[in-house]
């Protein structure tokens, strides 16, 4: 009888040379996600003023550049310490609070980046309370008197998404400090690192694919975002994207900017990918001990507290209580009867698209593992860049085909039946939540194609030579064995659902409003308080799947430790 | 299933189950979501209009609300800030907008030139709305006006001493100066019309010394420049001038308002440069009667004075009376220019933006 892994590696085989039903399901779902991203690229290949990049490289090209650079980079840094550095924390220690902060650090992700830079300046600026009580404590009079940070700068821009943005890292380093052995890091130890060591050395490379992740994650949302740029007067390639569209109305320039950006994204997921040459780490040892928390006591448990508590303060507290503050002040501006239906509306897409953008995800994910082969991973790819499309430009890359598929089928049924079928697909919800999915398909394959890596292969191939098949392996081993993921993958979803904007106000029906286009269009003449309770709502509705998902990720970990089981999830 | 190996037979036919019952579950989800949506895609019954608004809802509902009152026909809004010509485009002849609703001479070019609006011949139209304020096709309307204005500090500025657009150049503001980005279509107007009338390079000259001149790098929107002289960063600050009335009726931004005056500025010997909120009928239009009535009320006498009153407009209708507040900012001579020329000049516009640096700052 062969080895088990020559069995595998014929299986293997056997799947890439016939196509199986899950390699091209995978394609297919793949290549209809990726409609949009290639109606933006051909979009891009029209003609358009060839005057326009000489132009603009003489002129801001290089400002944008620098400025999109210098955004990615910060807020990269930043969520990337605040994230790694508090999931480490809470994981590895306890102290005052840290089971509060295990999910109480997941909730500022609820809160929408034009959100919190309206907060922060309505704080920050020199009429704000905060600048008013520094004048009324030391005397000043005049904006000249002293110095104070700009909030509305690159600076600010830089600080305002690495708050809203860094839960992203945190989760995903999270399930993977979470997932590894305590074994390897008491192996370290006795091999003579230090605690700091044991970190750098082992738990932070064995967590790089998640980490990587979470990365690719926030710097695709910190470069389609349009809101906060807007209102700091931050120069980005976005900002000039929008320009070259809508005041020297070149689609085909604007699009050309939008592949720029695009290539940005691609270009740093290769370099992450070649720089970890391939490598996958899973845990092989046969007993997993779940990392127990470290006991930390005095000015340490006191350092470790505040560095947790202030990415919460920071990016969550303050901000919803300003918006707390506001909508008491004008809850009669706010509150109307037709607030609930925006809520009913905001929860309902958010919820579809949450569930449908996991279920393609994880079929995607896992057809991947099953054929390995290289061109369903390209396709895929392909389908998770919508994330990276600022959203007004993914909804055209939606409403072009969407109307050219609507005009077709109405011509014909005209021609053969006399029948007029109008629009089926544009200006529906379907439309809305194809968008979702599109944009955030990113988030729940990127999630379950992590949790699905650190899967030993050697369990599905038990799997399969008990005589399960790839559907059953996926729906009686992996599910339960990556359920966090799976919850993680959808709580990402919908928390980004309930937040997104551009899509939802250029492809949505007829007198539909959800809570963001409702705050919308306060925000957009200046006069977001009129919506704070909507703004509010949005930062609520985050809540509680955030507690329902740290809660069940927490019985997980309490689950594997009772059994000693060996499963890393 | 040809493709049914010895070892994989089973797993095959139960991966065949599982993904039967995906497909099942897909294609419920789908017909589900297909039954929902029909009540949104029949929104173009009869006694209905559909609007695409590039307008906040609540700037116009009042006037959408009098209209139903008045002929009992519907009104259906989608509100977006960008990309309905995209929409319009991609939904073709099959589109259920009626109507569009927006601020910006250069967005009604646009419609134009985009090829999705037709020409509206109406007597009570041409009856109501002067010429200047048509396409020279009727492809679409004005229905408001709004000045470009320079709001000054109360207390730091002495009356009488801003009279044109040229004073934001006078090196005794440096670093007095606020605006929003100079790439916002408000700013493009104006700098379109400045094109016209005095070429690109007195119009560079001048966004240069507005440049020189700023107190801070511009960011945020006209009420902030106005909130930045409350302040006291900055004295002269340029924005449109219904915002004056939407702060007053703010109990937080009364005070911005209240720390300056308008200034009604000169271009050139030309008067103060305006621009219009305005109107067209898209080319599918399926309800074609209701939409021409919605035209029609929305430029008559009622509609008109509803726009002064709620939005601190002017209305384009002579002889319609301004609301109080409005009228106390003071008469003031309106740049005659037809506004389709501002419009052609926003590419040189933004290119002056972009070659002088002005959304860097001072």
């Amino acid at each position: 009888m062969p080895p088990i892994g020559v069995l595998a590696q014929q299986a293997r085989r056997n799947w890439r040379w016939s196509p199986s039903v899950w390699t091209l399901g995978a394609a297919g779902a793949a290549l209809i996600v990726a409609i949009p991203v290639v109606a933006v690229v051909v979009m891009a290949l029209m003609p358009g003023d060839p005057t326009i990049w000489p132009h603009l490289a003489k002129t801001v090209l290089p400002t944008y550049v620098i400025n999109t650079l210098f955004l990615m980079t910060g807020v990269g840094l930043g969520t990337f310490l605040i994230g790694t550095g508090t999931a480490w924390l809470v994981t590895l220690y306890r102290f005052p609070g840290s089971r509060l902060f295990e999910w109480a650090l997941l909730v500022p992700l609820s809160v929408p980046a034009f959100i919190i830079g309206f907060t922060y300046t309505e704080l920050l600026d020199y009429a704000g309370p905060v600048q008013g009580t520094l004048r009324t404590l030391f005397g000043w009079s005049s904006p000249q008197a002293y110095w104070f940070p700009e909030i509305r700068s690159l600076g600010g821009a830089v600080a305002m998404m690495t708050l809203v943005l860094y839960p992203y890292v945190y989760l995903l380093a999270r399930s993977a400090f979470l997932e590894q052995s305590q074994c390897t890091l008491e192996v370290s130890r006795t091999l003579g690192c230090t605690p700091w060591q044991g970190f750098r050395r082992v738990a932070l490379p064995l967590a790089r694919p998640s980490l990587a992740v979470g990365l690719a994650l926030v710097l695709m949302e910190t470069l389609n975002d349009y809101g906060t740029v807007k209102l700091f007067g931050v120069q980005t390639l976005t900002n000039g994207m929008y320009n070259i569209w809508l005041i020297m109305g070149n689609r085909a320039g604007g699009a050309q900017v939008a592949c720029v950006l695009l290539l940005f994204i691609m270009g740093l997921i290769i370099l992450e990918r070649w720089a970890r040459a391939k490598k996958a780490y899973q845990n092989t040892g046969t007993r997993m001990r779940p990392v127990e928390g470290k006991r930390l006591t005095g000015l340490r448990a006191g350092f470790a507290s505040l560095a947790c508590a202030l990415p919460v303060l920071l990016g969550f507290v303050v901000p919803a209580s300003v918006l707390a503050r506001n909508a008491v002040l004008r809850l009669s501006d706010s509150w109307t009867p037709a607030f609930v239906g925006y809520a009913t509306n905001s929860l309902g897409l958010s919820l579809t698209a949450a569930l449908v953008a996991l279920s393609i995800g994880l079929f995607m994910a896992y057809a991947v593992r099953l054929g390995k082969g290289e061109t369903l991973k390209w396709f895929t790819r392909l389908a998770s860049l919508g994330y990276a499309i600022p959203g007004t430009v993914l909804a055209i890359g939606i409403l072009a085909p969407f109307g050219a598929f609507d005009n077709a089928v109405d011509r014909f049924m005209r021609e053969t039946f006399d029948i007029s079928t109008g629009l089926l697909l544009s200006g529906t919800l379907f439309a809305l939540v194809f968008a979702y999915v599109v944009r955030f398909l990113a988030l729940s394959y990127g999630t379950v194609e992590a949790g699905l890596g650190r899967v030993r292969p050697t369990v599905d191939m038990a799997a399969r030579t008990l005589g399960c098949g790839p559907g059953k392996v996926l729906l009686r081993v992996h599910l339960p064995i990556i359920k966090g993921s799976l919850l993680t993958a959808i709580l990402l979803v919908f928390v980004d659902c309930m937040k997104e904007l551009p899509a939802t106000l250029l492809l949505r029906p007829f007198n539909f409003d959800t809570l963001a286009t409702h705050v919308f269009q306060f925000a957009s003449s200046e006069q977001i308080e009129q919506a704070a309770l909507g703004a509010l709502a949005i930062v609520a509705a985050g809540l509680l799947p955030v507690i329902l998902l740290s809660r069940s990720i927490a019985q997980s970990r309490d689950w594997s430790r009772q059994t000693g089981d060996q499963s890393p999830g | 299933m040809i493709f049914i190996l010895n070892n994989d037979t089973v797993v095959i036919k139960d991966m065949g189950t599982f993904r039967m019952r995906t497909t099942r579950t897909v294609l419920v989800g789908a017909v589900i979501a297909a039954a929902s949506l029909g009540s949104v895609a029949s929104a173009s019954a009869e006694g209905e209009v559909n609007i695409y608004s590039f307008r906040q809802p609540f700037l116009i509902q009042p006037m959408l609300d009098a209209f139903s009152k008045e002929t009992g026909i519907k009104t259906n809004v989608v509100f977006t800030d960008q990309g309905l010509v995209e929409r319009l485009k991609a939904e073709g002849l099959n589109s259920p907008a009626d109507v569009v609703l927006t601020v910006d001479v250069a967005r009604l070019t646009e419609l134009a030139k985009a090829d999705v609006v037709q020409p509206v011949s109406s007597p009570v139209l041409d009856e109501n709305i002067p010429k200047n304020f048509h396409d020279p096709d009727d492809l679409w309307f004005g229905l408001t006006t709004r000045a470009r204005a320079i709001y000054a500090s109360k207390d730091r500025v002495p009356k009488g001493t801003i009279t044109s657009y040229d004073d934001l150049t006078d090196p005794k503001w440096k670093g007095k100066v606020c605006s929003r980005p100079g790439d916002h279509s408000y700013n493009i107007g104006l700098l379109g019309a400045m094109i016209e009338h005095v070429g690109v390079d007195a119009a560079r000259t001048w966004l240069e010394g507005v440049k020189a001149n700023l107190g801070q790098k511009p960011a945020g929107a006209d009420r902030n420049q106005v909130k930045a002289i409350m302040e006291g960063i900055c004295d002269l600050a340029l924005a449109n001038t219904y915002y004056m009335g939407a702060m007053l009726a703010d109990p937080e931004q009364r005070a911005w308002a209240e720390s300056a005056y308008m200034v009604f500025p000169d271009l050139d010997g030309h008067g103060t440069h305006i621009n219009i909120s305005g109107m067209a009928m898209t080319k599918s239009a399926p309800n074609k009667e209701n939409a021409l009535k919605l035209m029609e009320f929305l430029s008559s006498d009622e509609a008109q004075a509803l726009y002064a009153e709620v939005n601190h407009e002017y209305p384009v209708k002579p002889g319609v009376p301004r609301s109080d507040l409005v009228a106390s900012w003071g008469e003031f001579t309106a740049d005659t220019i037809p506004l389709a020329k501002i419009a052609a000049h926003a590419d040189e516009a933004l290119r002056l933006v972009n070659e002088t640096g002005f959304n860097e700052g001072p």
